[in-house]
């Protein structure tokens, strides 16, 4: 009896796990499969585990003047959200030296959409701005760190908008027009 | 009461020479007869003017008197005497019969020791100010082709304001007269001449090519300089004034065409207010460096240069990019430069650099840029052809121009201020791409380098950069600002 109980609330476990995975996860991967190039929402799954792809990270170089490209592993994740989702976290993760980030520590990534058309919207924590050192040449290198890694290893990106706690800025730091989304720029890249 | 007094150059030869007397009775003229090129009037006629008594003394000598003071004069003598002091003329006296000659001067160097009032003589004018009136000596003059720009001059200092009255440009003085002198002009496509308006303005004529005006006044030693440049209109445009444009920023602007040469130039001292910009370890803040130096490049193009520099912001106060561009355009400034100081990730990054505007999808995006021109309506009267420009793409139509400002700049740099490695540039950056002239962002160096920001602060620096920024706006005027767009 305690086993047929424990099936079948195991089997009822199982369904509503299923259901949930199938909600918050099937469905909108397959969405963004089916769309081609993305999903309007971000997933809340995490990446399948141990699998990897190789991703160019962009890292301070230096002189400081410019970006370094570094061939890194960054988690697998399902479709262009996803993976777009796991190459942003990789690029704004803190990194030991001899690598310096251009991204202002603390920095949490809130959330991506990607249209259609490929223009990715990447949301961050308040950090990125409050936390920046001003300087036109450091804005560029934090603006171009994070489009650059996006557009730059997913085809499917063509541009990237900024965005902090959910709203279009300006600037981050008084220079760098971000009211318009940002195409992959390789001269500020070494 | 009002006085005037207008002495038109070149007229001179039509009407009888004559001297102007102002005075709080009016104003009326007193024949002159010339003689050797000297000037001179009648002692009876100055009699009359100025309530004065003559008698006749031994020896064919005069004496000229008033409330009891006297004046010795004698015939064939270059001399007369006041109080047992001699006091010299140009030249002598003559006596024809019961008329007597004594040149002009005898009232500035005698006259005026024994009378009550004040005597002002404004010999080339042929203006004789009797007591205590405003009337400062007006002159004017055209200068350079298409675009020409009329100066004018006051002296004493005299506040002056500027008002356009359908075909004309009203200067109107704070003066009681004018001791005003007006050229022979000839008519150009922008200015027709200029003509004295009782009674205390200056009217220029404008021509049918006349776009729009700006006006600024710089007080000199002794006196007030008002600088006037006019603008041409549009090829086909209708002639009328530029409409003012209202600050900052539609998404569409209406922005008046570009004009060729330099006479504005806006000088934006980044940051401002809460927002310090970059802070060095030493504690130099990037907004006090930018503003101090901005106000040494101005001091030094107006001085040397007569080219008027537009700050963006003259203290330590937020102003939005929007703003900043909004003023620059409003003064229809014909360059932008932006002055920062930079921060990296790395210690040791060091160098100055320009930077100047990029766009996404340029050629695609500068096909947009314009909407073509509207027939709009004019401040003071008529229609205008205006160019329509989507205001955050201003920028575009100048990219080339804006290269070339930044090549000037960092020759003009090279081997006196640190250069980065790369020094020069392009960026989507905000506050240039609203700028309707050529723009770029000077980043003088690294705040984050402390040997750098110690050199930043140094009066050695920054005169050197200045006297860089100086020598590159001087070549941009004399090669590319003076080309056609």
């Amino acid at each position: 009896m305690i086993s047929r109980q424990a099936a079948i609330i195991g089997g009822l476990a199982a369904v509503a796990a299923l259901t949930i995975w199938v909600l918050f996860a099937g469905l909108p991967r397959w969405y963004g499969r089916s769309s081609g190039r993305s999903g309007a929402v971000a997933p809340t799954t995490a990446a399948v585990p141990g699998r990897k792809i190789k991703a160019s990270l962009f890292y301070v170089s230096d002189d400081g003047l410019r970006l370094t490209p570094v061939e890194r592993d960054v988690p697998f994740g399902e479709g262009t959200v996803e993976q777009a989702r796991q190459i942003i976290e990789a690029q704004i993760a803190p990194v030991a030296e001899p690598l310096v980030s251009a991204v202002p520590a603390g920095t949490k990534l809130r959330t991506i959409f990607v249209t259609p058309n490929g223009d990715a919207f990447v949301d961050f924590s308040r950090e990125l701005v409050a936390g920046h050192t001003g300087g036109s040449t450091n804005e560029l290198l934090t603006v171009y760190s994070l489009v650059n890694a996006l557009c730059a290893n997913l085809p499917a990106v063509r541009s990237v908008e900024l965005l902090v706690d959910g709203k279009q800025m300006e600037t981050l730091a008084g220079h760098v027009d971000l009211r318009q989304p940002l195409e992959k720029n390789l001269a500020w890249v070494q | 009461m009002l006085l005037f007094a207008v002495n038109p150059a070149g007229g001179q030869s039509a009407a009888p020479p004559a001297l102007t007397i102002l005075s709080k009775d009016g104003r009326r003229t007193v024949p002159l007869t010339i003689s050797n090129d000297q000037e001179l009037i009648l002692l009876d006629d100055l009699a009359a003017a100025f309530q004065l008594t003559t008698r006749d003394e031994p020896f064919g000598a005069l004496t000229v008197g008033y409330k009891g003071k006297t004046i010795l004069l004698t015939p064939d003598q270059p001399l007369v005497s006041i109080a047992g002091r001699l006091v010299s003329l140009p030249t002598a006296p003559t006596r024809n019969g019961r008329r007597v000659l004594v040149p002009v001067e005898f009232i500035s160097r005698a006259l005026t020791l024994i009378y009550d009032t004040r005597l002002d003589l404004r010999k080339p004018s042929r203006l004789l100010i009797v007591g205590e009136w405003r009337v400062p000596r007006v002159t004017m003059r055209v200068e350079g082709g298409d675009l020409p720009r009329i100066v004018v001059d006051a002296s004493p200092r005299t506040e002056s304001s500027v008002s356009q009255q359908n075909n004309s440009l009203l200067i109107k003085f704070e003066a009681d007269a004018l001791d005003l002198s007006i050229p022979a002009l000839q008519p150009q496509p922008l200015v027709q001449g200029a003509r004295f308006v009782e009674p205390v303005t200056l009217a220029i004529d404008l021509g049918p090519r006349f776009g729009g005006f700006r006006a600024s006044t710089q007080p000199l030693e002794t006196s007030t300089r008002l600088t006037i440049d006019l603008m041409s209109a549009l090829p086909d445009a209708a002639p009328a004034s530029v409409p003012p444009s209202t600050p900052p920023p539609p998404d569409l602007s209406v922005l008046s065409a570009p004009a060729n040469g330099l006479r504005v130039i806006a000088i934006d001292p980044g940051h401002g207010g809460d927002d310090e910009g970059v802070k060095g370890a030493g504690g130099t803040k990037e907004k006090d460096l930018v503003l101090t130096v901005a106000r040494r490049i101005k001091a030094a193009i107006e001085a040397r240069l007569g080219i008027r520099v537009l700050l963006t912001r003259e203290d330590d106060r937020a102003v939005a990019l929007a703003t900043r561009a909004a003023i620059a355009n409003n003064n229809k400034a014909d360059l932008f430069i932006g002055l920062h100081a930079n921060a990296s990730f790395r210690k040791a990054a060091r160098g100055a650099s320009i930077l100047y505007a990029a766009f996404a999808r340029e050629p695609e995006q500068s096909t947009r840029a314009s909407l073509g021109s509207e027939r709009l309506p004019a401040f003071g009267g008529g229609m205008r052809d205006v160019d329509l420009v989507f205001w955050d793409l201003a920028q575009i139509r100048y990219i080339a121009r804006s290269g070339e400002l930044a090549a000037l700049l960092e020759e003009q740099f090279h081997d006196r201020i640190p250069l980065s490695a790369h020094p020069v540039d392009r960026a989507p950056l905000d506050v240039l791409e609203s700028a309707n002239m050529p723009a770029v962002i000077l980043e003088m160096g690294y705040l984050t380098n402390e040997e750098q920001e110690a050199q930043m602060n140094g009066p050695e620096f920054q005169s050197t950069l200045v006297q860089a920024v100086f020598d590159a706006v001087v070549r941009f005027r004399d090669t590319v600002g003076s080309a056609p767009r």
